[in-house]
């Protein structure tokens, strides 16, 4: 391949050299400057309909849309120029003559384009003296809900229906300011990644049924990590309010998710809310302290060929940690349908619905159908995925040491119980399908005395007499990286936050 | 003019000759007139000749932008392996504009035969006349026409026995006034929405499916066959004015005067001897106020301005105005000019695709704000508002629509501003006329 071209040229007076064909508005973007804008979002075809950006290109006649120009040798761009500003915010007047203004209920606020750049560009007073257009808001089905006065038709829905997902459920209907989105006859959006236009929507125009009047944006905290529903592992943030997760929204990621995440994912997080956790560990029916319970669990491993059950759900470090407290064993994986997003590449809500099992079987654990069959004496079952296990399997075990946030159904009495975060809770790493090791980080407390899986089985592996003094996830990655092949090299660093392909993977899948 | 009245003695009949002629619509007796004598020669000349042929002629569009003809058609690569298209953009939904349904509805092999020499001069096998779904007739008249020149021979796969392709469908459209530009018309044939596209690409790069294509004009192909029966030179002859206007123009008349209809006359005729001979001056005891010239799309200039003006590109533009697409409204004495640009405003409010903000959103506004004025509502402000709301519709848009509900309603303030004053005031209601 050879590489393209450079086109050098100045915006803002900042000199940039970016590849031929690159739009002023991604270029400018390497300069530092974010020129306003709608309908535009690199991973749409590119409408030019918003005109809001505009921008002053000495030499040519008119004013840009910057967004559907592409560079050219020499040009000199000025994004801050009057007569560009002027435009813009002729562009802020008209879009808000008949929209409501009605931030103060609306979920977007805070978090809306037209407040930004209203705020950054616009006028402090409107001009408009005659009454407001008004259309009733509709439910398009799936978790969207059409807040029709909100719209400023940029038409990004309409394109990420039509283009990426492949289903043309929306469009416009009618025209002049009479203009509306639409939903064609017989259609919803009930599509599995429709949800994503409520991310794409600029604006309140779109809004999440689940999220509606949960939160005001500005009471969010957010962080990155990775969605744990199925082996994409699609780049996430988790959103949450006094430690409560209540919004997932795609991190763009564009080897792995680029902008978007399924609806499934995105609607399976109340789960990380849930309050009946364990909070305590439990040896013989008692609740104890973490020293005596690892005390108890240490002295029954120790020597003992235990029975490993893993889960695909806990993270690289905590499965490769249980590998030195216990040793490799199997793991099961729940199934689904698997529901691909037609216009990118490699993307799909996955079969396996669960975030690690690359991670597992990268690590020496190996899929099994019923992994607790053939359970001997000393059992240890680490993560929570558990449904359906046939727990009568146990029924000749002396020793059950289980690892988990609830303890599940037909667990026998004296089972040793050690509570452990959920991934929202720790930090850690997932491998997807393809071998992408990627972080997630710490989204809210453990409950009680709950431990950071890496910490429980840290705690574990040293109660065995095996190196357990790790004092952050970070330090059982290196660790694991010097030790395991597929991840030689990796460290949390390298990762970033959008992850590194395993040596060797891919090839699992 | 030729229907429903005789033509003038002072107009130029080239184009209108046989309007109202019902046998010139056959194809007999369109050759018995005198046509098909240049397509099947256009067809053994080469494309570039036939080209530059018409870019000596002078011949400019007669849609509205008056962009060179031939020029235009120079911009089609020929020989580069893609199928190339023809679209005659037959909308005509300009208000005030009716010549190319005349044309259309009398003549229509002589558009046939204007179509099929342009399409060999673009190396175009498929040529897409786009019709006004409104002109029912014209319609009727067309496809007739193209059964019996397609029964002939005259085009088809073996278009007058020269072995080349020229096949030749009409298009009928749904009723936007938008899908008259150019873009919005190609996605119209392409059976998507009529939404102007953004430029570049333009279309003699990629056009109606992705592919090379040309828009041109009704009355810019139809005077094709006679620049080349007569010669280059003949076409440049006529020319009263401006020498970058050539040929005879059609300008369909209506409003307030006497003889509406369609008028041809050589590029550089006295606006004048225009309203007041030709067609026959104001209606009895009215007079002339002011005259949108060149479909509403233009500014609007007042009687005495038009006066003076002689009527071609140039001639119009120096008043600040268009020749555009020759459709001349006229408004005399009993008008009131803040009700008929309001009226106006809503047109284009009404006919807004809805993609770009500034037209969506502004056509709307500045016909909320004209038509409180009219009700005796308005304010001096919103005249200022209406100058600036205009400035921000202006030059900023894909298509020129935004542009085009501006230009007539600002002209119109600046020249009758005491009519929108008077309103405004309370002085007067907009029943009761006001002169400037």
């Amino acid at each position: 391949m050879t590489d393209p071209k450079l086109i050098t040229l100045t915006i803002e007076g900042r000199a940039v050299s970016v590849p031929e064909g690159t739009t002023i508005l991604e270029a400018a973007k390497t300069a530092g400057v974010l020129i306003p804008h709608y309908c535009y979002h690199p991973g749409l075809k590119i409408a030019g309909v918003c005109r809001m950006c505009l921008v002053e290109v000495e030499k040519f006649p008119k004013l840009a849309p910057s967004c559907a120009t592409t560079v050219g040798e020499g040009q000199v761009v000025h994004v801050y120029s009057q007569k560009a500003l002027d435009a813009r915010k002729g562009v802020l007047e008209l879009l808000l003559i008949n929209h409501p203004l009605d931030c103060p209920i609306c979920d977007q606020a805070g978090e809306c384009e037209l407040q930004d750049y209203t705020f950054q560009e616009g006028r402090a007073d409107s001009r408009y003296r005659e009454p407001k257009r008004f259309n009733p808001a509709e439910d398009f089905g799936g978790d969207v809900m059409y807040v029709t006065n909100r719209c400023i038709l940029c038409t990004r829905c309409v394109r990420f229906m039509e283009d990426v997902a492949g289903d043309e459920a929306l469009c416009v209907e009618e025209r002049g300011d009479r203009a509306r989105i639409g939903i064609a006859p017989d259609h919803d959006l009930s599509h599995p990644w429709a949800a994503n236009v409520i991310d794409l929507c600029p604006v309140g125009a779109l809004v999440s049924k689940d999220f509606l009047n949960k939160a005001r944006a500005w009471e969010l905290d957010r962080t990155a990590s990775v969605c744990p529903n199925c082996s994409q592992g699609c780049n996430v943030t988790l959103e949450t309010r006094d430690g409560n997760v209540v919004r997932m929204k795609p991190r763009s990621n564009a080897d792995v998710n680029q902008y978007y995440m399924c609806d499934e994912g995105r609607l399976s997080y109340q789960w990380i809310n849930r309050a009946d956790r364990l909070e305590t560990p439990v040896v013989a029916g008692k609740l104890a302290s973490w020293e005596a319970a690892l005390a108890v669990a240490g002295a029954a491993l120790k020597g003992a060929s235990a029975h490993v059950v893993a889960g695909p759900s806990l993270s690289n470090e905590s499965l490769w940690l249980l590998k030195q407290a216990a040793g490799t064993g199997t793991f099961r994986v729940t199934r689904g349908a698997e529901a691909p997003l037609p216009g990118v590449k490699d993307l799909a809500l996955r079969a396996d619905r669960a975030p690690n099992a690359t991670g597992a079987e990268l690590l020496g654990f190996s899929r099994a159908d019923q992994p607790l069959a053939g359970a001997g004496k000393v059992v240890v079952i680490a993560g929570d995925d558990c449904d359906g296990l046939d727990m009568s399997a146990l029924s000749g075990a002396d020793t059950v040491i289980f690892l988990g946030t609830v303890a599940p159904q037909g667990l026998p009495a004296g089972a040793i119980l050690l509570p452990i975060a959920n991934f929202a809770e720790e930090e850690g790493t997932f491998t997807n399908l393809r071998g992408r090791a990627q972080r997630y980080l710490q989204a809210r407390p453990a409950p009680g005395m709950a431990r950071a899986g890496w910490m429980a089985l840290a705690g574990l592996a040293a109660a065995v007499g095996k190196p357990g003094a790790f004092d952050s996830a970070e330090a059982v990655f290196r660790a694991m990286a010097k030790a395991e092949a597929a991840f030689s090299g990796m460290s949390y660093d390298s990762l970033g936050l959008k992850g590194q392909m395993a040596a060797g993977a891919g090839v699992t899948a | 003019m030729g229907y429903p009245h005789k033509s003038h003695p002072r107009e130029t009949p080239i184009l209108s000759k046989y309007f109202g002629d019902p046998e010139a619509r056959t194809l007999e007796g369109w050759k018995a007139r005198g046509g098909y004598k240049a397509l099947p020669q256009a067809l053994a000349t080469d494309p570039v000749a036939v080209q530059n042929i018409v870019k000596e002629s002078g011949l400019r569009g007669r849609g509205g932008a008056g962009f060179p003809t031939g020029l235009k058609w120079s911009f089609m690569k020929l020989g580069d392996g893609k199928p190339h298209y023809l679209c005659c953009n037959a909308d005509e939904s300009e208000p005030g504009t009716f010549k190319d349904r005349e044309i259309m509805r009398w003549t229509p092999h002589q558009l046939i035969e204007g179509c099929a020499i342009a399409a060999h001069a673009i190396g175009a096998e498929t040529t897409y006349i786009y019709i006004r779904g409104e002109f029912t007739e014209p319609i009727a008249v067309m496809e007739k026409a193209l059964d019996e020149a397609r029964a002939a021979g005259v085009i088809g796969p073996n278009a007058c026995g020269s072995g080349k392709t020229i096949n030749m469908w009409v298009h009928r459209g749904a009723g936007a006034y938008i899908c008259g530009e150019e873009t919005a018309l190609m996605n119209s044939i392409e059976g998507r929405r009529g939404n102007p596209r953004i430029k570049p690409p333009f279309p003699a790069v990629a056009g109606v499916f992705g592919m090379p294509t040309t828009v041109n004009n009704v009355e810019t192909l139809a005077a094709v066959p006679h620049i080349l029966n007569n010669g280059a030179e003949w076409y440049k002859a006529m020319c009263l004015g401006s020498p970058k206007s050539t040929g005879s123009k059609l300008f369909s008349v209506c409003g307030n005067v006497a003889r509406p209809g369609n008028y041809e006359v050589p590029m550089g005729f006295s606006f004048k001897e225009f309203l007041y001979d030709l067609c026959g001056g104001p209606l009895p005891g009215r007079k002339f106020k002011a005259i949108i010239p060149g479909g509403s799309s233009v500014p609007v200039i007042t009687i005495e301005e038009a006066e003076q003006v002689k009527m071609d590109y140039e001639g119009f533009m120096e008043f600040g105005t268009m020749l555009g697409s020759g459709g001349v409204i006229i408004f005399d004495d009993a008008q009131s000019m803040p009700k008929q640009l309001a009226r106006l405003a809503r047109f284009y409010a009404h006919e807004s695709c809805a993609q770009c903000t500034q037209c969506r959103e502004g056509t709307a506004w500045m016909t909320k704000i004209l038509e409180r004025i009219v009700a005796g509502q308005g304010t001096y402000e919103d005249l200022d508002t209406i100058f600036e709301l205009t400035e921000n519709m202006t030059g900023k848009t894909i298509c020129v629509l935004s542009d085009s509900c501006g230009a007539p309603v600002c002209s119109g303030i600046t020249r009758f501003r005491g009519e929108f004053e008077a309103l405004i005031s309370g002085k007067r209601s907009s029943t009761v006329a006001v002169t400037a």
